[in-house]
C-alpha cells in the first residue's frame, strides 16, 4: 500500500530540502506520495526540475503561510 | 542518577568531558554516575581522511587513544552495545553486560554502505575510511592522465568534501606537472554544484577558473567496474579513468538492528534533540535524522547544548531544556593546498561565504591539529 510521508526541511540550508527529498524518495516505494516542506524559495523551481528529470512526478507546488509543500509521487 | 553515553567519537566524547567537568563534585561524591561506551579504544580524527588521500597526512597522525582525551570522572569501557532496551532504561553490551540509566545519549555517528550502489565497491575509489584513502593516495600517485570523475551519493557524511576534493585534485596534479593531461570530472545530485546556494554560487567560478567540468542533477544509480562508466538515476552516464566516490551513508547497525531508526538515522527532536517519544533519551552527531550537515561540527555544538541542558536538570530540578539547539554549523572548505574559505550557518542564518585565503588555510592546517583539544571539551 503506497505511503505518504511529510519531510520537514524548513530552515535548513545544507545539505538542504532538495538533498532532504532526494534521500528520502531513494526509500521510498513506487507509488508512495512525499510532501517536502520548505522555507527556501528555491525549492519551488528546483525540486520540480529535478522531478521531471528523473522522472517521478509532481502531483502539486504550492506556498501555505510562506512554506512551500511540495508533493510528488515516485513512479519508477 | 546514572548518566549513559553510547559511542565516543566527537559528540559523545565532548559531551563526556563537558558534563565530567561540570558535575565533578557530583560524580566524585558518587551522587552521579557517567559512563562512556564506546565499540573503540582509539579516536579518529575523520576530517584527516581526506589528507591522507593527498599525502598530507598519515594514517597515524589521526588517531589517539580514547582513553587519553577523557576527564578522570567518566567511566569509559570499551563494550560496544548490542541491545537498546528502552522501556526498560537499560541496555545490554557484547560483554553481555547490562547498563541502567536515568538519562541515555545515543551518539553512534554513521557509517558508509557502498554496497548500496551496484558495482560502486569494485569500481570506486573513496576517502571515508583509512584503507581506502590509503589506497586512493596510491591510485592517486600512480595516475598518468586521462579522466579522473566524482560521483556524489547520498546522504553522506561532510557535504564540503566532494567539493574540497576536487579543488585539491586540481591542485595535487597540477604539483605533479600532469594537470593538462587529466581531466576532472564532477557530478553532483542536485542542480547547482553544491546543495547549498550560496556554497554553489561560490563554488561554480572557481570550478571555472580551474578548468573543472561539473554535471549536476546526476543521482548515482550504477557502476560498470569493467567498462568503467558510471550511471545516473537520470539516465545520463559518464566513463572514467579513475572514479573517485562518495559513498551514500547510513546510521550504525545497532541503532537499526534495534530498531531506532527510520530510514537509517533516529528520529530526533531538532531543537531538544530529543528522541521522539523519549524524554530521557537524546540522540547527538551523525545518528539524527536532523536536516543539518553530518558533520563533527554539528556534534560538536549539540554536544554543547545537551550538556548544558543536563547539568541544568541535574542541578536545579529544571524539567525544561535551558538551551536549544540552533542548528549551528562551521565547516572549513578547502580551495586546494594553499586556500581555504568556510560555511557558518544556523536554522535561520544562511552561509555566507568569503573569498579563500591561506589564512583561513592556516588555520584550517592548525584546526587538525586543535582537534585534540577541542575534542577534549576545552575549545
Amino acid at each position: 500500500m503506497a505511503e505518504n510521508k511529510v519531510i520537514d526541511a524548513c530552515n535548513t540550508f545544507c545539505p538542504g530540502p532538495l538533498m532532504e527529498l532526494i534521500t528520502y524518495m531513494k526509500q521510498a516505494s513506487v507509488g508512495d506520495t512525499l510532501e517536502l516542506l520548505s522555507t527556501d524559495e528555491g525549492s519551488a523551481a528546483d525540486v520540480p526540475e529535478w522531478i521531471h528529470k528523473v522522472g517521478h512526478e509532481v502531483v502539486s507546488n504550492e506556498k501555505i503561510d510562506g512554506i512551500w509543500h511540495i508533493k510528488v509521487r515516485k513512479t519508477k | 542518577m546514572k548518566i549513559l553515553i553510547v559511542g565516543g567519537g566527537t559528540g559523545g566524547t565532548i559531551l563526556a568531558n563537558n558534563l565530567a567537568r561540570r558535575l565533578g563534585s557530583e560524580i566524585r561524591s558518587g551522587k552521579i554516575e557517567l559512563t562512556l561506551l564506546s565499540a573503540s579504544d582509539r579516536h579518529m580524527y575523520q576530517p584527516g581522511l581526506l589528507y591522507v588521500a593527498f599525502g598530507q597526512m598519515t594514517p597515524d597522525q589521526l588517531y589517539r587513544d580514547e582513553a587519553s582525551l577523557l576527564e578522570p570522572e567518566v567511566d569509559f569501557r570499551v563494550d560496544p552495545v548490542e541491545k537498546f532496551q528502552l522501556d526498560q532504561n537499560q541496555v545490554v553490551t557484547k560483554s553481555g553486560r547490562s547498563y541502567s540509566y536515568d538519562i541515555l545519549v545515543i551518539a553512534t555517528g554513521s557509517r558508509i554502505v557502498p554496497e548500496e550502489v551496484p558495482g560502486l565497491s569494485e569500481g570506486a575509489e573513496t576517502f571515508y575510511t583509512e584503507e581506502s584513502a590509503v589506497r586512493l593516495h596510491k591510485r592517486l600517485m600512480e595516475f598518468q592522465g586521462g579522466t579522473v570523475a566524482m560521483v556524489v551519493s547520498i546522504p553522506h557524511k561532510c557535504p564540503v568534501a566532494p567539493v574540497e576534493a576536487m579543488f585539491m585534485l586540481h591542485d595535487f596534479f597540477k604539483s605533479r606537472g600532469i594537470r593538462d593531461k587529466v581531466t576532472l570530472r564532477y557530478q553532483y545530485p542536485t542542480n547547482r554544484v553544491h546543495a547549498t546556494a550560496n556554497v554553489a554560487r561560490w563554488a561554480k567560478p572557481e570550478f571555472d577558473k580551474a578548468g573543472i567540468e561539473y554535471e549536476t542533477l546526476f543521482n548515482l544509480k550504477s557502476v560498470d567496474p569493467v567498462n568503467k562508466i558510471v550511471y545516473s538515476e537520470e539516465g545520463t552516464e559518464v566513463k572514467y579513468d579513475l572514479l573517485i566516490a562518495v559513498p551514500p551513508h547510513r546510521g550504525m547497525e545497532v541503532v537499526e538492528q534495534n530498531q531506532l531508526t527510520q530510514g537509517g538515522w533516529i528520529p530526533t527532536d531538532r531543537f531538544k534533540l530529543t528522541m521522539n517519544g523519549r524524554d530521557n533519551v537524546y540522540v547527538i552527531g551523525d545518528a539524527t535524522n536532523i536536516p543539518v550537515s553530518k558533520t563533527g561540527s554539528a556534534a560538536h555544538f549539540e554536544s554543547e547544548v545537551l550538556s548544558a541542558n543536563i547539568v541544568s536538570r541535574i542541578k536545579t530540578g529544571a524539567s525544561n531544556p535551558v538551551r536549544e539547539y540552533d542548528g549551528k554549523v562551521y565547516c572549513f572548505i578547502e580551495a586546494g593546498f594553499d586556500r581555504a574559505t568556510y560555511n557558518a550557518f544556523d536554522y535561520v542564518n544562511l552561509p555566507d561565504l568569503k573569498p579563500p585565503s591561506k589564512s583561513i588555510h592556516w588555520f584550517k592546517v592548525a584546526y587538525n591539529q586543535m582537534y585534540w583539544t577541542s575534542v577534549r571539551g576545552l575549545l
